[in-house]
This record gives C-alpha cells, structure tokens and sequence, in this order.
C-alpha cells in the first residue's frame, strides 16, 4: 500500500450545521462526525429515524439523494443520504438497527411521508436486503420478480454457480 | 395475476390496462410502464423494472477493486466513463491517492465529450420518439464523430474502461488535441442546425410545450436530478455546486429552464451541451504536460472507511456508496445511486393523466437509461 | 368473319372491357407502388445522409422486388385469439378500397375505366371506405395496440373526410359537373390550383390525413403503438397492407393532379399535342400526368422527412376548427364570386 494519507485539514466551515443539529437532535444522536468538508455523519437509533429526518427536513435538507442498506455481522444499517439545496451540506445518516435473529427482517419506519423518492429508494432496499420500511405504501420488490425467494445482497446469500453450458 | 396487474386494475367496464414495455420502441430498453387507459389518455402509470438487473452490487462484493471497475461500464452504457469517473472517485478518496494534473484535465475532456455523446443520443432519440426520424441520423452523425474522438483514446467505442485508480488509463494519443479541437469547434454550428430544426418546427413545439409539466417542489421532493430538474428552475449542478476532480477551475453556466415541461428539458439538454463545449476547449488550452497516472498499486486494498462520492452524469446525479471493511480486496458493501432511477420513480406523477402520445414524449424527455436503472 | 373483327367484338363487350381495364389499373398502381417503395427510401435516406437501399440491382432498384419475395415467402401467423375472419380479410378488403376508386380517375383524354357521372362522388365515397379495412385489421388482432390503432383511424376518417369533401365543392360549383372528365377538361386554360388555392390548401392536408402519412400517421404511429394496426400482421397479410397504403397514397394524388392540377393538360405544351393524331397524344398526356403525380409524391415524401408526428387531439383540434370552417368560407366566397360575375 504505497497511497499516503491526505493531510487533516479540519473541515471548519460546516460545524455550525453539526451544532445545530446536535441541539436540535439532543440524546438521539449517538455519534456524529465531519467526514471531510460538507460531509457530515450522524448516528442513530432506528427507532428514531422519523423524528431525526423531519428534523433535518425541516432545517432545509430538502432532497434525499439515496437510501442504502448496509449489513454488519452484528447490526444492519439503513443509511440515508440527505443533501440540502439552500445550505449545500450532506448529512448522511446512519441508522442502526440490531441483527437479533439473523434470518428475521429488521424493522425501520418509512421516511415516505418526509421524501417522496425515498419510495423507490426503500423497495430497493427492502428487496434486496430484507430491510421491512413500516408504513411504506407499497412495499414490494423492485428489481427482482415478485417469487424471487431471499434478499441478494445479504452476506449470507450464496451465488449459485449456474454453468452456461450443459455439462452433461 | 401479477401484484401491480392486482393493483392497478379497477372495475370500471371502460378502462383497459395496456403493457407499454418491455418490448416497445420507446422504452428506450426494456423498462415496462403498466398503464391504465379511458380511451387514450392513461388514468394510471406504473413503471415496472428489473427486467436488465445483474446484480452489479452483489457482483462488487465478489471481485476485487480493480476487477469491479469494467462492471461500471455496464451500469450506464450509454455515457460509461462517467461510471468508471464515480467509482474511482470513491476509491480514490478511501485510499487517499492524489491524481496528476494531466490526468484531472484528460478526465475532464473524456467526462464532457462522454456528455456530448450521451445529449447528442438524447436528442435523437427524443426527435425519433416525437416522430422525427431524421433528427434521429443527424443526432447519430455528431456522436460518431465524438465516438471516434473517444476510440481514438480508448480504442473502444462504448465501453471504456478508461478512468483508472489515481489518472486514466493511457495517455492521449499523437494528434488527439488537434483532432478534438477540431471536432469540438465544429459542433456549435451543428447545433445552430438543430435549434433551427426544432425551434422553427411549430408540430415539434405544439408536441413539446406545455407536457408533463414538473413543479420545482414536486422535482426536489422526488428526488430528481440533473437536466431534469434544472428545467424546473433548480440551479443544481454538482459540477458547479459541490464540485469534484477539477471543475470548479472551469467557466461555464448552469443552465436553467423555469417552465419545468418537456420542452424545457430538452431546452437544458441543448443548451448543456454548448457549455460541455466550452469546458472541453478550456481544458484543451489548458492541458499541462506531467503524468497521466499516479504510481498505484496493481491491486488495491483500501484501509477500513465508508464514501459518499458523486459525480454529475448526463442524467443527474450519480453516486457511490462505497464501504471497506479494510480486510477484503473485495468492496464491502457497494451501493449506486443512480439518477435514471430516481427520475423514472417520478415519472408517474408528471404523467399520468396525460395521452399516450404525451406520455411516450415525457418518457423520452427524461432520458433514462436501463442498465442504470436495474443494475 | 375476320378474326381481328371478331377480337374487336369481343373487346367491345363491356365486361371484356372491364376487365382489362381492372388488369390494367392493378398492373399500373403495382408498378407504380413497386417503385415509390424504392423512391421513398431512398429520397429520405438522402435526406437523413444515409445511403438507403443500394445493394439489390443498379441503385438499389431490384430492392422492393427483393423485399416483396421476403414477405411472400415468410410464415403467416395469425394470433390464436384473433378473430380469424376479420383478421384475414382486413388486408384484402384495404386492397380493394384503395384500387376502387382509380376506376374513375382519368390518365388522360380518355384514357379512363368508366367514366362516371358522377365520378368525384364516387372516388371519394369509396376511398373513405377503406378506413374499414384498418378497423377490421385492428380488431380482428385482438390486441390493444392494434385496437387503439383502429380507433385513431375512425376519428381520423370521421374528421378529415368532411373538409376533403368540402374542398372539392367550389371545384364543382365552377364546374357544373361531377365528372372527372369533365373537371379535368374545365383546366384547360388555368389549373383549379390557382381559382382555389384555399381550397386546394385544405385538400392537401386532408389529403395526407386520409392516407395517414406523416405527420398525420397517427394509426400506425411507431413510436407510440408499437406499428399501430398492422402489429400483429406479418408476411404477405403485412404486405398488402403495406401495398394498399401506398396505393391509396398514388390514387390520392392522382385524384390531386386530376382535381388541381390540370390533369394531363400543360399550358403549351397541350395545343401541340392535340394536333397529333393516333395513340401518341394519348401516351404524352399520361406521361404529363405521372410526372405531375411523382412531383407531388416526392413533396409528400419531403415532408414525411421533415416534420414531427401530431398527436391525436391536435389532429382532430386542425379537422374541426380550422380545416371545416375554411373550407365552408371557401365555398361561400366562390359561390359569392360566380354569383357576382354572372
């Protein structure tokens, strides 16, 4: 590994957004932090993913560029990407729902109501990781066909080798 | 029955649903609208997709870094060095590499002259789709020219694979710069013709005007991006606004449209296209001598970190999620955010409500690509 | 009896006579059709910078011949829930009503099948029958492209044929006679084109809304249904409903040529040739006609190159608001005009 490290600048501009956030956000946020300049981090639980996106909404955060789901060995993570038009930040936000039982859905309310892409965002995530959105309209799969069985992108669904040709 | 059949179907004796897709001249590849008609005008859309899905994310936790990059080709392949430009930047920023000079104003040339080609489509495409299949050869005849610009570097014509991890793949060749120059003064006046085409065309503006229209608060709200939502008023351009590699170095406008109608994003695309000019002739006159890569590794293993990175593609906003665990030579978790996709999630709602001739225009007016849209 | 008495007895009969006139139109719109394919695909490659078709023959000529022998010899398939009757015969009876009509068109001084009395009547009466045939067609698929296909056709006859009528009548308020003979005799001196040219404005457009050409190509429109109401045709079915458009467009024209431009009459040109005697002047003034025809026919092809397609509302919004009411204006201004002169 010959990449050296870019050298820390302290992305100063953005931590009044991050403070506001913070006050307005108190004991919700479990972690947060500057990624580098106009990124910003902030993690929370999953049952207040609602709460803490209206929040942000409401601050200006007015388009929800990407919902991606994530999976640890011992947490999924619903992560959002949220850019703001009027004070051009991007708040990404992690919220972290426990893996008990590995085979079971999680469960996430739905940000619909907030963001109306957040629709197709959400069956995306929901078909291919078995992430379940509470309160979605429509939650079916998106990309796969309905009696497609598993969710494709969890570590533990194993590709199937399938040989173009016959080998018989 | 199919679950969106079950959904969309009502009892009303004068209504039928009708398949436009996955087979159809207009899909522009095998994206399914399932409509429900009263006469010709269609009460109820929905967009269908997966029938192109590959499982790309899936596929990058299976190859290593360096092989994942010729997969993003296929995501969009009508504009495909923005792809490879969004994974590479994402690399780039987890491992920390710096990129020559020379290589930041290649990919700059290769990124707009890519978005020439990817408008130049646009704009036959939406001719054929209205009805004017001669619009559709000229729209042809310019790509080429850029497409022969492209090979000339890449030795490929729709597949490049060129932006590498820390520069681009190979340098210019002998006589690029000239060519390009050439090719690219050239274009403004062909698309004076085009303008003259379409603006002069009271059948074509009577098409367009007053379609699908999209307000400002719906488009944010949707999620829209790139030409379709600057013409709705949105002056959002990520070029411009968040800018990556180099660009904020480069003059040039963000164009807007107010109206928010077809008519209005096929008026950005054009207008795009003219300021892609203008960047490609600044970075020519520009273009340093020096490296056209930095030193990398042959195989890439990122330390442990998680990217948000985005580009500005043709369609909107392209971006990569990418997550090392700092362990595997294999991305951890790698997510697209793809703009087409997006787009198309609003698509029913400036839409519905229209005729069928309105909705095939709208559909063409948003430019979407398939192999973006499922993956 | 002498045998060459016997063949002009026999020809005299009227059936023989009609007969040969039936061989004889087929024989002339098939040649004619045959080569407008090839003509059309390569003046609008021309315009588009392609080549167009240019392997089969000399220029490409042998093309439609080429083409033809692919569609003849290709699989007939017709849907399992097709409506077999209608299915199959929708492509003959479109054949039927686009050759109809040249029965009373004249090539030249009487070089005609039958002379009707009342020939513009007829012409236009039959030729709108033919919108029957893309009906059938269109339901007979038992498919909703198809069927949305037939239903453009319906509102597309219902709102053009008005106007296309009503443009012929101050011709025949000028003329006195529903003959096309007689119309065409009428232009010895100036051509109707001049008297009329509102009038002639209106049939034109509604003229190509009748063939359903672009930008009026609205049952068949590509880009939105797929290939409109010959969807699920395929092979020979296919080519005849191809063939029966491009007749209807040759007759359409003729029946243009006929109504607005002189027919087979030239400015100088006719005095020479009514002095010659014999079958030549008969020859000439066809060839006048079908070189009037073909100029017609290339700016028809211009256009198709050109413009955009409308849409369905805009189509029907030209029929009734500006199409009708000009052409009623039409015929009161001529009306006014004679009325004033007499």
């Amino acid at each position: 590994m010959t990449a050296e490290s870019k050298p820390e600048t302290k992305p100063e501009m953005k931590s009044d957004i991050l403070d506001e956030i913070d006050s307005k956000l108190k004991g919700v946020i479990t972690d947060s932090k500057v990624q580098r300049e106009r990124r910003l981090v902030i993690t929370i639980d999953g049952k207040d993913i609602v709460k803490v996106c209206q929040t942000l909404f409401d601050m200006g955060f007015d388009h929800l560029s990407n919902i991606s789901g994530v999976e640890y060995e011992d947490r999924f993570e619903s992560v959002y990407h949220i850019w703001s038009y009027s004070n051009k930040n991007l708040v990404t936000v992690k919220a972290v729902l426990p893996k008990k039982e590995p085979e079971k859905q999680p469960e996430i309310d739905s940000v619909t109501s907030i963001w109306r892409s957040a629709n197709w965002h959400e069956r995306e995530t929901y078909d291919l990781m078995g992430i379940r959105y509470k309160g979605h309209p429509n939650l079916t799969r998106i990309l796969n066909p309905d009696d497609f069985e598993g969710h494709p992108l969890r570590k533990s669904f194993k590709l199937v080798e399938n040989p173009w040709y016959d080998e018989k | 029955m199919e679950a969106v059949i079950k959904k969309i179907k009502t009892r009303n004796p004068n209504e039928m649903i009708i398949n436009i897709g996955p087979q159809h001249p207009s899909t522009h590849g095998v994206a399914r609208l399932v409509t429900r008609l009263d006469g010709e005008r269609a009460v109820k859309i929905e967009p269908v997709i997966g029938y192109l899905h590959r499982g790309i994310e899936k596929l990058a936790e299976n190859r290593n870094y360096v092989q994942f990059l010729p997969i993003t080709d296929r995501l969009d392949y009508v504009s495909s060095i923005t792809n490879n430009m969004v994974y590479v930047q994402a690399v780039e920023e987890i491992l920390g590499i710096d990129v020559p000079e020379r290589a930041e104003y290649i990919r700059i040339i290769m990124l707009e002259l890519q978005r020439l080609a990817s408008h130049l489509l646009f704009v036959g495409t939406f001719g054929a789709d209205v009805g004017a299949w001669t619009v559709l050869m000229y729209g042809f005849r310019e790509r080429e020219r850029i497409l022969d610009l492209l090979e000339m570097v890449t030795g490929q014509r729709l597949l490049y694979t060129y932006i590498w991890f820390g520069g681009v793949r190979y340098d210019l060749p002998e006589g690029f710069v000239e060519q390009c120059r050439k090719t690219v003064d050239a274009l403004p006046s062909y698309f004076d013709d085009y303008e003259e085409y379409f603006y002069n065309n009271e059948v074509f503006l009577g098409r367009c005007r007053g379609i699908g229209i999209l307000k400002k608060k719906d488009a944010i709200n949707m999620g829209v991006t790139g030409p379709n939502l600057r013409a709705c008023g949105v002056e959002y351009d990520i070029r411009k606004i968040d800018p990556y590699s180099i660009y904020d170095r480069f003059d040039f406008k963000v164009c807007t449209q107010k109206e928010g109608d077809t008519l209005a994003r096929f008026n950005v695309r054009m207008a795009e296209m003219r300021e892609s000019v203008k960047i490609i002739q600044q970075a020519l006159d520009n273009l340093p001598e020096g490296d056209y890569k930095a030193n990398t590794p042959k195989f890439l293993k990122p330390p442990q970190g998680e990217v948000y990175s985005r580009v500005e593609s043709p369609r909107g906003e392209l971006a990569v999620h990418l997550i090392s665990d700092g362990v595997n030579r294999n991305p951890y978790r790698l997510k697209i955010r793809s703009p087409a996709f997006c787009n198309l999630s609003a698509f029913p709602a400036f839409a519905e409500g229209d005729i069928i001739p309105d909705v095939i225009v709208n559909f063409a007016s948003i430019d979407i690509v398939l192999g973006e849209i499922d993956r | 009896m002498d045998i060459i008495e016997i063949i002009m007895g026999i020809l005299k009969n009227p059936l023989v006579k009609s007969a040969i006139g039936a061989i004889g139109i087929i024989t002339f719109l098939s040649l004619n059709v045959l080569f407008l394919t090839w003509l059309e695909r390569k003046l609008i490659a021309r315009v588009q910078i392609r080549y167009g078709p240019n392997r089969a023959g000399k220029f490409g000529l042998l093309q439609p011949i080429a083409d033809g022998a692919k569609l003849i010899t290709k699989e007939d398939i017709i849907p399992k829930k097709a409506d077999k009757p209608v299915f199959i015969l929708a492509p003959a009876v479109g054949f039927l009503f686009a050759v109809l009509p040249a029965v009373s068109i004249p090539l030249a001084g009487g070089l005609i099948v039958s002379d009707l009395n009342i020939g513009v009547l007829y012409i236009v009466a039959v030729a709108s029958l033919s919108t029957i045939a893309i009906i059938m067609a269109g339901w007979g698929s038992n498919n909703k492209y198809t069927l949305l296909g037939g239903m453009r056709a319906v509102g597309q006859s219902l709102s053009y044929e008005i106007p296309l009528v009503l443009s012929i009548i101050g011709i025949i308020i000028f003329v006195g006679s529903l003959s096309m003979t007689e119309i065409v005799d009428a232009q010895k001196n100036i051509w109707f084109v001049f008297l009329q040219p509102i009038g002639f404005l209106v049939f034109f457009v509604a003229a190509i809304a009748e063939m359903g050409r672009i930008p009026f190509d609205l049952p068949e429109s590509e880009s939105e249904l797929v290939a409109g109401f010959h969807t699920e045709y395929s092979g020979m079915r296919f080519a005849l409903l191809l063939f029966a458009e491009y007749i209807h467009m040759v007759v359409a024209v003729a029946l243009m040529v006929a109504l607005f431009f002189g027919g087979w009459y030239l400015p100088v040109i006719s005095t020479f040739i009514s002095s010659m005697s014999g079958i030549v002047p008969v020859i000439l003034e066809a060839g006048i006609f079908i070189v009037k025809m073909y100029i017609i026919i290339v700016i028809l092809m211009w256009i198709r190159a050109t413009l955009p397609r409308i849409k369905i509302t805009q189509m029907i919004g030209i029929g009734w608001k500006v199409l009708i009411p000009i052409a009623l204006l039409n015929i009161l201004i001529t009306s006014f005009v004679l009325v004033v002169l007499k």
